[in-house]
Order: structure tokens, then sequence, then C-alpha cells
């Protein structure tokens, strides 16, 4: 159900910068989503196709880059994909640790004409 | 054409969460949104806290909740100002959502708020509401794999309480296995374990929270 608010956000974002930019119809928008922000993909569409109508948005392809959940080494500062059964550094096995990816959620970009 | 926006969706959220915040700070309020999964204890943690610390701070507390008002309900027994905010579906309180409640509310008459989020352990994390303090509350009969399964919400923890540890012969929770996944995520974080069926370990939580609202107290008075 989180997606209809941030979908409605969504479009609020695109459709401002389309009118900056002189855009009468947005084509593509291209969006990030962390893999830990829980965000379906197939849930912030089907709320799309209904907050566009009748908005510049209206009909655009919606293209989701997920990038997944990742750890950074406070020790040797490597990065590493989440594992599934600890938070242990796998080149120092250090166990301090940062979260720096997968919690992002933006767009990157929008196509128009 | 292909135009660079790189704009965080959860920008206005944040922006209005920073307005919250500073209306806290006007009225020196100190304020805890408190997460967890749904049955994990929220409200039998507050009504432990309120009960605890009613001679000493003046306490209120806004309820959110996807629909009912039973936990506002239970809340407003204690004598305290409470205020119900429901989602309507959402599954989360947003920024927004804080901001019509906390102007609503007699902040003049408190010095901590505590602001129930709904129970879920995903998008709760994401919303920033402008509070000084996330608490996020884990019981034993969850198990101990929270922290490998919901990194988002342990890293935005600032405060964990790890309630029913009168359980713990009978469920399997290694603690040191929780703590261990919540320290390698968030060094900084406070711990403590209660019971709020037994009040085991509450008086240890309710002395840190008494010294955190004096702090902040007493560096709102220097500001003035």
């Amino acid at each position: 159900m989180h997606e209809l608010s941030i979908t409605q956000e969504m479009v609020k974002i695109v459709v401002e910068q389309a009118e900056k930019s002189n855009i009468s119809k947005i084509t593509k928008i291209n969006l990030v989503v962390g893999e830990l922000t829980g965000y379906a993909g197939e849930s912030i569409q089907f709320y799309f196709d209904f907050i566009s109508k009748e908005t510049l948005a209206e009909g655009a392809e919606l293209v989701f880059r997920k990038i997944k959940g990742t750890l950074k080494c406070l020790n040797c500062e490597e990065s590493f994909e989440l594992p599934e059964f600890n938070y242990i550094c796998p080149y120092c096995h250090s166990d301090r640790v940062n979260l720096s990816g997968g919690n992002e959620l933006f767009v990157e970009s929008i196509e128009g004409e | 054409m292909e135009i660079p926006v790189l704009k965080d969706i959860l920008s206005a959220n944040d922006q209005i969460a920073i307005e919250n915040h500073e209306l806290l700070e006007s009225k020196k309020v100190y304020g805890i949104n408190i997460m967890s999964t749904p049955g994990a204890g929220k409200t039998s943690l507050l009504l432990q806290t309120i009960r605890g610390l009613k001679n000493t701070i003046k306490t209120g507390v806004i309820e959110g909740d996807v629909s009912s008002n039973i936990d506002a309900k239970k809340i407003a027994r204690e004598k305290i100002p409470v205020l119900q905010v429901n989602t309507g579906g959402e599954c989360h309180l947003d920024a927004n959502m804080v901001s019509r409640a906390i102007k609503k509310f007699p902040l003049d008459k408190i010095e901590l708020l505590f602001i129930e989020n709904v129970g879920n352990l995903i998008c709760t994390a994401e919303f920033k509401l402008g509070l000084h303090k996330n608490l996020v509350i884990s019981s034993t009969a969850e198990g101990d794999d929270k922290p490998l399964k919901y990194p988002l919400m342990f890293t935005v923890a600032d405060v964990i309480i790890i309630n029913k540890i009168d359980l713990l012969p009978y469920v399997s929770f290694n603690s040191k296995a929780y703590r261990d996944a919540v320290k390698s995520l968030n060094s900084k974080v406070e711990i403590f374990e209660v019971s709020c069926t037994t009040g085991q370990g509450i008086e240890k939580w309710l002395a840190w929270l008494q010294k955190q609202v004096k702090k902040h107290n007493k560096s709102a008075r220097n500001k003035e």
C-alpha cells in the first residue's frame, strides 16, 4: 500500500520537471529503487496508471533500476552485497559495517518530447 | 530528449519532517517515534512508560493506526493527552500526517511526545517524521533474525527495546546473535531488554529516558 503516496509524489516531481523543461509529453521515467525499500515496481505501475491520467506523464514508460542491498566495511572500506546470515565483512572479517546501498528511491531522469 | 532529475521522491516528506522538528524544538518537546512489527509491544511499553514517568515527566501520545482507535482508548485511561491519527490504509505515518497532528496537539502541556507508528518494519523506516529519536521494539517471540531481514530499520534506530524477555525460556531467541547483528550495522544504538508483562528491565529504560529528556530540557533552556 505504501506505493500510493510515493507514486503521487513521483508524478508531481516529473510533471514539475517537464513543465520547467518545456516538455509536453513525458515518454519515459527512469527511477532508481533500492532493494531494501520494499517498493514493488508492479504496484508503482498500477498506481501510476491511475494517478498520471490527464497529466504530462500519462502513458509514460516506467523504467526501474534496482540497487542491491550493499554494506561497506568500516575497517577495510570494501563494499559487498548484503549477506544472508550475518553482517561480517567477507574480506577482513570485521563486524563493523555501514549500510551503503539499497535504500535509494529517486527519479533519475525523464525523457520526453 | 533526456533530462536529469535526480530528485529524491521522499524529499517533500523530509522537508516537512524538518518543520516538525522545528515546531517541537520551539515548544521544548522531546519526540520519540516508536516502530515495530504488529504485536511487539508498542502500546504495552507506552503504558509502562507513562505510568513510570507519571510524577516526573509530562508525556503525550499520538497513536498512528490504519483504522482503529483501540490503542488511543487504552492510553486515554492514563489521563494524559492523546490523539489518534488514522492513516486510512497507509501502512506508515508520514511527516505530513504528523505535521497535522502536532499542530492540533497541546504541545505546551508536555515535555515528551511519543508517536506510535503503524506496526511495520519496512516503510516506517523510510519516512522521516522529524522527532528526536527512533525507538524500535523487537520481541523475543519474533526470533532473533529481524536485524538481518530488515537492515534499514535497524540502521535508523537510535534505541532498541527487546521486549517479552519473560518468554525467553520458551522461544528461540539468541540475544547475542541479535545484538551482534544490530551492533554491526549500528554501533551507537542503545539496547534495553524488558518485559512489559513482569516489569523486568523497565527501570533501566526509564532511567535512560529521563536522562535524555532532562538533557533536552537543559539545552532548550540554554537556547533561550
